[in-house]
């Protein structure tokens, strides 16, 4: 009995490998059958991958090259991109000068496409949009203002009955580019958050409780009253979670969307011009929203396999023009005309 | 079988087969176990040598003072591991207080008490517990027994006794509380199923003597069947302790992911396995990196301690030097 068991389950064993092995030839032929086509691989940030995953499949339809995408994270991207085992990496916060004496060869980077991020918060009743300073931002996530009723938000939202209730805040517990922009924008607005904290993918919190990743922060601000916390704008929009306005370096109250990230983008460019990797937080202009960050593509300058690299440079073209489209309809932040200009002559940079 | 001629000619086969292959088959066997056997045992040490060569940098850096340090600052890299190890004791431990008790209950009830038509669809609902993946325990936890905690249990005990240093408030939800309480009932089903076989497992004469001499069944069991079974119980004990232990992703998304240390249960607290898989991909600087691998180092060290404690209880209770 033992061994007839014993017995199935090898023959089982051996027809699944027969079955893998017949499945996986006439694939393998095929690619070969096409060999003349590309497989451009790329990987890291997180934030971009749903938006990757569309333009490559866009893409894919339009030419037949394929892009792989894999998202494992803007410093794995990196380190891969560094080690050469990847073709491009992607990444929410671009390469240090610092971290570039670290490479051994060559390379560019550009923004492709931007991202705003929600002050999302959770008031039972409240669904209108409260009106949030950059100091009683930092303040509250400072820990300093500690009730949603507190004269200092009350003043700013004189129409809004706020509750008596603690503020709890909420943040991302795993290392990400998304706190980066949040904590290097708090860090612009106030120098004492930048000396007591400062800006990175994870930061010592000053108060509050951390969630993983998007979803975990939007789940947690959800589910739990009194509650603020940052995600990226589709999640603040798909949860209908309520999100403030942020006063920016204008000084107007400016919510997060499309049009206000992209003007965010547009009141960089001098900045970009002179240094690629300058952040665009707190950016000037009227109708720009503060908490806005760029994705970037590391590219190499001196590649070895030149073929593959032109058709690389093809893909970000199309990226870069008509992908911006795409990214509008998936609630990303196009870039300005004027970047997307800057970005496609740092792209003529690759041979 | 029963044809003497097959039978003859059955063992004639066997002699030839002993004289020729089975000298080899055996030594290949022998060769194949130890192998097996060894290559554990190198993992083992592979594994410890591998992290203590990635945390030397970081063992350079803050020297003992990582194990006592509070600090965990990825901005200014000052690194302290304290929170959680902290964090990792009192999830696990506060685990296992809740758990044990549960598990044996249920572990006594199936193998003793219940009605044979009974046994099996308890054993099997246990076993379909363990069976469930630990993200699903997580996401369970954050939607449902967390807030259902908060507003039930964790506010009223703070209003209550919240100037008693274990419930301080403000209460949120995710806490040491919720953690403690998940990482039970995940634990609950490998401690309740591997008891249940060890009790099983008592010669039922043991309990025919023990009724024989007048004992009722609460006595039977407590004095026969669980002294008997005492040993393996106490493996499936120190089996839960480990996943308790081990455990991050459930507790992750439960646990409030706070670097700091608190005796309150309603505040949220940090493990040493949620931190890693939390900030591992993103921790690019080497200091940071290899802090993060000294951690790990630290989990290792700690579940060997575990381990190397277990045993010794184990061998105790053995050789009858505890009683109860």
């Amino acid at each position: 009995m033992q061994r007839k068991v014993v017995c199935a389950t090898a023959w089982a064993l051996v027809v699944l490998a027969a079955a893998i092995v017949v499945g996986c030839a006439p694939k393998k032929q095929a690619s070969t059958d096409s060999a003349s086509k590309v497989q451009i691989t790329g990987a890291g940030s997180t934030f971009v991958y749903p938006l990757m995953s569309r333009w490559s499949s866009e893409y894919a339809k339009q030419t037949g090259v394929q892009v792989n995408y894999q998202s494992i994270g803007s410093g794995g991207g990196i380190q891969q991109f560094k080690e050469g085992t990847i073709d491009f990496g992607a990444t929410d916060v671009a390469v240090s000068e610092e971290e570039e004496k670290t490479f051994t060869r060559p390379f560019v980077q550009f923004p492709v496409v931007a991202g705003t991020e929600a002050v999302v918060y959770n008031l039972p009743g409240i669904t209108q949009n409260l009106k949030l300073t950059p100091d009683v931002l930092v303040d509250i996530f400072l820990g300093k203002v500690k009730k949603w009723n507190d004269a200092r938000i009350a003043q700013l939202n004189p129409d809004v009955q706020l509750p008596d209730m603690n503020i709890v805040v909420v943040h991302r517990s795993d290392g990400s580019g998304t706190t980066y922009i949040f904590t290097d924008y708090l860090s612009t607005v106030s120098s004492e958050w930048e000396q007591k904290v400062g800006r990175g993918k994870s930061v010592s919190w000053p108060t509050g409780v951390g969630a993983k990743g998007n979803e975990g922060v939007t789940g947690q601000v959800k589910q739990l009253p009194g509650a603020i916390g940052y995600v990226e704008l589709n999640y603040a929009r798909q949860n209908n979670l309520a999100f403030a306005a942020i006063q920016n370096a204008a000084g107007q109250f400016v919510l997060p969307s499309q049009e206000t990230g992209t003007a965010a983008t547009r009141a960089a460019l001098e900045r970009l011009q002179q240094d690629v990797r300058s952040s665009i937080v707190n950016m000037p202009g009227e109708n720009a929203y503060p908490i806005t960050g760029f994705v970037y593509v590391l590219l190499d300058k001196q590649p070895k396999d030149t073929a593959k690299s032109a058709e690389m440079k093809k893909f970000f073209e199309w990226v870069l023009k008509d992908g911006q489209k795409i990214a509008a309809e998936l609630d990303y932040v196009p870039l300005a005309e004027e970047v997307v200009q800057m970005s496609l002559q740092k792209l003529a940079e690759v041979p | 079988m029963n044809e003497p001629a097959t039978d003859a000619a059955a063992s004639a086969r066997i002699r030839r087969h002993s004289r020729s292959t089975a000298f080899w088959s055996d030594r290949l066997f022998r060769a194949v176990i130890i192998a097996s056997a060894s290559v554990l045992g190198l993992l083992v040490l592979f594994f410890a040598y591998e992290l203590w060569q990635s945390s030397t940098l970081s063992i350079r850096t803050f020297g003992w003072r990582f194990w006592v340090s509070r600090d965990w600052d990825p901005v200014r890299e000052k690194f302290g591991a304290l929170p959680f190890i902290w964090g990792t004791l009192v999830t696990s431990i506060g685990a296992l207080i809740l758990a044990v008790p549960l598990s044996l209950g249920t572990a006594i009830f199936i193998a003793e008490v219940a009605p044979r038509w009974l046994q099996q669809p308890v054993s099997f609902v246990v076993e379909l517990l363990a069976a469930i993946p630990s993200v699903v325990y997580g996401l369970w936890g954050v939607f449902v027994m967390v807030p259902w905690l908060r507003e039930h249990v964790q506010i009223p005990l703070e209003q209550r006794f919240g100037h008693i240093p274990l419930f301080q408030g403000p209460a949120v939800g995710v806490s040491m509380m919720a953690a403690i309480l998940v990482l039970a009932v995940m634990i609950i089903p490998y401690i309740t199923a591997v008891s249940r076989e060890v009790i099983l497992a008592v010669p039922q004469s043991q309990r025919e003597a023990s009724y024989g001499l007048g004992a009722t069944k609460w006595e039977t069991i407590r004095r026969v069947v669980l002294r008997y079974a005492r040993v393996g119980i106490l493996g499936a004990i120190i089996l839960g302790y480990g996943r308790a232990v081990g455990e991050t992703m459930a507790v992750t998304m439960v646990i409030g992911n706070r670097p700091e240390i608190s005796l309150s249960l309603l505040q949220p607290g940090y493990t040493m396995a949620s931190v890693i898989a939390n900030e591992f991909t993103e921790a690019t600087s080497p200091l940071y990196l290899s802090s993060l691998t000294e951690i790990g180092l630290l989990l290792f060290v700690i579940t060997l301690l575990i381990n190397a404690l277990a045993r010794f209880l184990v061998w105790r209770v053995s050789r009858g030097e505890v009683r109860y």
